[in-house]
């Protein structure tokens, strides 16, 4: 079994349809950069995957739970799932360690010491580990995202959503987030990603799907599809971005 | 003019003065709790879907604000007893001034709570959080941040609006300087003393939220 | 003597809310007036000017309104001014009113970005003609909407003035409950045309909130 499984999914927001029935399915270990116009619903895929936006017809399986079911564990969902959104969204009340910590203590019931080597452990994966006592108002935007990821990351989760991440930072800043996700990228974690960077999706996506006008209007091998796209859409698409 | 002004024989007043800033600091605390607790469940109502829950809930914060705190107090302790229902002075105060904060801190609570943004409870959710657990971790602190200054201005507006209830004999602070006056026709000497006593419970009370919303929300403990 | 309460004790409850507006009005452009003069002395660059309105803000938002009413009632005659309900309503409520409209006019002003007056001086403008044709018209639109506001507070508050034996509607309701044993009706009658002011200028206040705002 896969461990994304999305069967014709729809979803609606009041009049407008965003998802118009996608099918797609992710295994483990793969890593799928999402591509596409704003409004092509990319964002609301990944934020339904998640349980954060309800879905009017489709089913979608995340590592075995039934995400669409009327009785979902969501918050089994969300442990197995981490999410990590363009705004980062740290709690500003709470230093990076209680950002990590929060979670693990609340969700995982881990005690304070054991919580605190998982925290020291992810920050310094991010490369921010001086910073483990600064508040998110001290960081740049670039290390906030970095304290976003590893706020994730900690969970120990089996599958991780990137929404536009880099799409607030400032340019200089963009490398060091992208870096991060490199690295998170080669120890194997199974990784979707909502992007506009698409020379990163180029060298570190293995599959890119591109999504126009709420459907998924071409899937394939990351280099094929943006070095030879097959239709018209794709190829303008392409063309504007890349200038 | 030869008035010769006489603040010193006011010294001898000191007992009934400290009694009256004791009465009007336990007053002004019961309407903030009573207040508080009305207006989170007028806030959470008017917020509502069901019309029968927001509607009743913005009429009444709506009749409120918008009539004097003076009138509310009358139509509890002398308009009530026609309806059979007899309340000591005290009680009258303590009910009147209570509703009349409910409908400031409903408003004060609803701004407090739409400040947390979305985004902040969805990264909560997306973490495996439960929505208490989100509320109680997540949104409370940052809630209760952004609503603190409204609360701690609110709280000497309060302090400052029960002496209306001397109006009906409740001997809180502002009543004594009636009982001074009356014991020594000195009525200027009297209001202008217990008036500034009031200055000083404001200046006080501004120092002491002020280096709590310090110690609470802007010191970070060194670690 | 216990009479019904009847038609026309609303109309002289009525009667008696027009001077409640009088009182209200007599403090709005009092109170303005001084405001201004507060306004000014809190943003002039000279410190002392600022500490005076910094006092006098402080020791008005720090007091009751009912003990600055009772120190001008009983005041006044001593320094040799002879002073009615009136009089002593009136002085007290501007003197009140200017320490909030001086507040609210200051934060309309610092509202306006220094950068407007930056805009307004590399166009070669004069300070007046910055402060005239590029500031205060944006300041106005920020003021409105609070100013409206706290006329609210200020209907509301003329009712203290009762309490020094000023007939405006509340002491007239006390008159007519006292009359009539009937203070239920009496006062809820009191608060319903206390309402229809009060409501009528919050919605105003409103409106105007959202079309200054929309426009802007």
């Amino acid at each position: 079994m896969s461990l994304v499984e999305l069967t014709q999914i729809r979803k609606s927001f009041g009049p407008v349809e965003v998802l118009k029935g996608v099918s797609l399915k992710v295994e483990k270990g793969e890593i799928v950069a999402i591509i596409g116009r704003s409004g092509s619903g990319k964002s609301t895929l990944l934020r339904c995957i998640n349980g954060l936006e309800q879905v009017q017809a489709g089913r979608i399986l995340v590592a075995g739970i039934d995400v669409t079911a009327r009785n979902a564990d969501l918050n089994a969902l969300r442990e197995r799932a981490g999410m990590v959104f363009q705004s980062y969204n740290l709690f500003p009340h709470l230093d990076v360690e209680r950002n990590v910590t929060l979670a693990l203590k609340l969700v995982k019931k881990l005690d304070r010491e054991a919580a605190g080597k998982v925290a020291r452990d992810v920050v310094t994966r991010v490369g921010l580990a001086e910073k483990l006592h600064a508040y998110p108002d001290e960081l740049s935007g670039g290390q906030q995202q970095r304290v976003a990821i590893a706020r994730s990351l900690a969970m120990q989760p089996a599958l991780m959503l990137f929404d536009e991440i880099t799409s607030a930072l400032d340019p200089e800043l963009v490398g060091e987030v992208l870096r991060v996700l490199e690295g998170v990228a080669k120890e194997g974690m199974t990784m979707m990603l909502v992007t506009h960077e698409m020379n990163f999706a180029k060298n570190v996506a293995d599959r890119v799907i591109f999504m126009h006008e709420g459907r998924i209007h071409e899937d394939g091998p990351a280099r094929e599809i943006l070095q030879t796209p097959r239709t018209a859409e794709l190829g303008s698409f392409l063309s504007a971005v890349l200038h | 003019m030869n008035y010769n002004f006489r603040f010193e024989i006011l010294l001898r007043y000191q007992a009934e003065i400290l009694q009256g800033v004791l009465l009007t600091l336990q007053l002004s605390v019961l309407t903030m709790v009573f207040g508080l607790i009305i207006g989170l469940g007028v806030a959470i109502a008017a917020g509502s879907p069901s019309k029968w829950l927001s509607v009743p809930a913005r009429f009444y914060v709506e009749t409120i604000r918008n009539t004097p705190l003076l009138v509310q107090l009358f139509i509890v302790f002398f308009g009530l007893p026609s309806l059979g229902l007899r309340l000591s002075a005290d009680l009258a105060a303590v009910i009147a001034l209570s509703i009349n904060m409910g409908a400031y801190g409903a408003e004060i609570l609803r701004a407090g709570f739409e400040s947390v943004r979305r985004s902040q409870i969805e990264a909560g959710r997306s973490l495996g959080l439960t929505a208490a657990q989100t509320f109680r971790h997540v949104v409370l602190f940052q809630a209760t941040k952004a609503i603190y200054p409204a609360l701690a201005s609110q709280f000497v507006l309060i302090m400052l609006a029960t002496c209306v209830v001397s109006s009906i004999g409740v001997t809180e602070l502002f009543h004594q300087a009636a009982f001074i006056d009356s014991r020594t026709y000195r009525s200027f000497e009297a209001y202008t003393l217990i008036t500034l006593s009031y200055l000083i419970l404001t200046l006080a009370f501004r120092a002491l939220f002020s280096f709590i919303y310090w110690a609470v929300f802007v010191r970070r403990p060194a670690r | 003597m216990i009479r019904e309460f009847a038609g026309a004790d609303v109309v002289y409850l009525l009667l008696a809310a027009r001077w409640t507006v009088a009182l209200a009005i007599m403090a709005m452009l009092g109170g303005g007036l001084l405001g201004l003069v507060i306004a000014a002395l809190r943003i002039v660059p000279f410190k002392p000017a600022n500490w005076l309105a910094i006092l006098y803000i402080n020791l008005i938002q720090g007091t009751p309104l009912l003990g600055q009413l009772f120190i001008f009632f009983f005041g006044l005659p001593l320094i040799g001014i002879q002073v009615d309900a009136w009089t002593a309503a009136a002085i007290s409520l501007s003197i009140y009113a200017a320490a909030f409209f001086g507040e609210i006019w200051r934060g309309a002003l610092q509202s306006v970005s220094i950068r407007q007056w930056e805009a307004g001086a590399s166009l070669g403008l004069t300070y007046g003609q910055r402060l005239f044709y590029v500031v205060l018209p944006q300041a106005l639109r920020v003021a409105v909407a609070p100013t409206v506001g706290f006329l609210v507070q200020l209907i509301k508050n003329t009712s203290l003035t009762a309490l020094i034996g000023f007939v405006e509607l509340t002491r007239a309701g006390q008159i007519i409950s006292g009359a009539t044993f009937a203070p239920l009706r009496v006062y809820l009658v009191v608060a319903v045309v206390y309402f229809v002011i009060c409501f009528s200028l919050s919605q105003m206040s409103r409106r105007l909130e959202r079309k200054l705002h929309v426009a802007r």
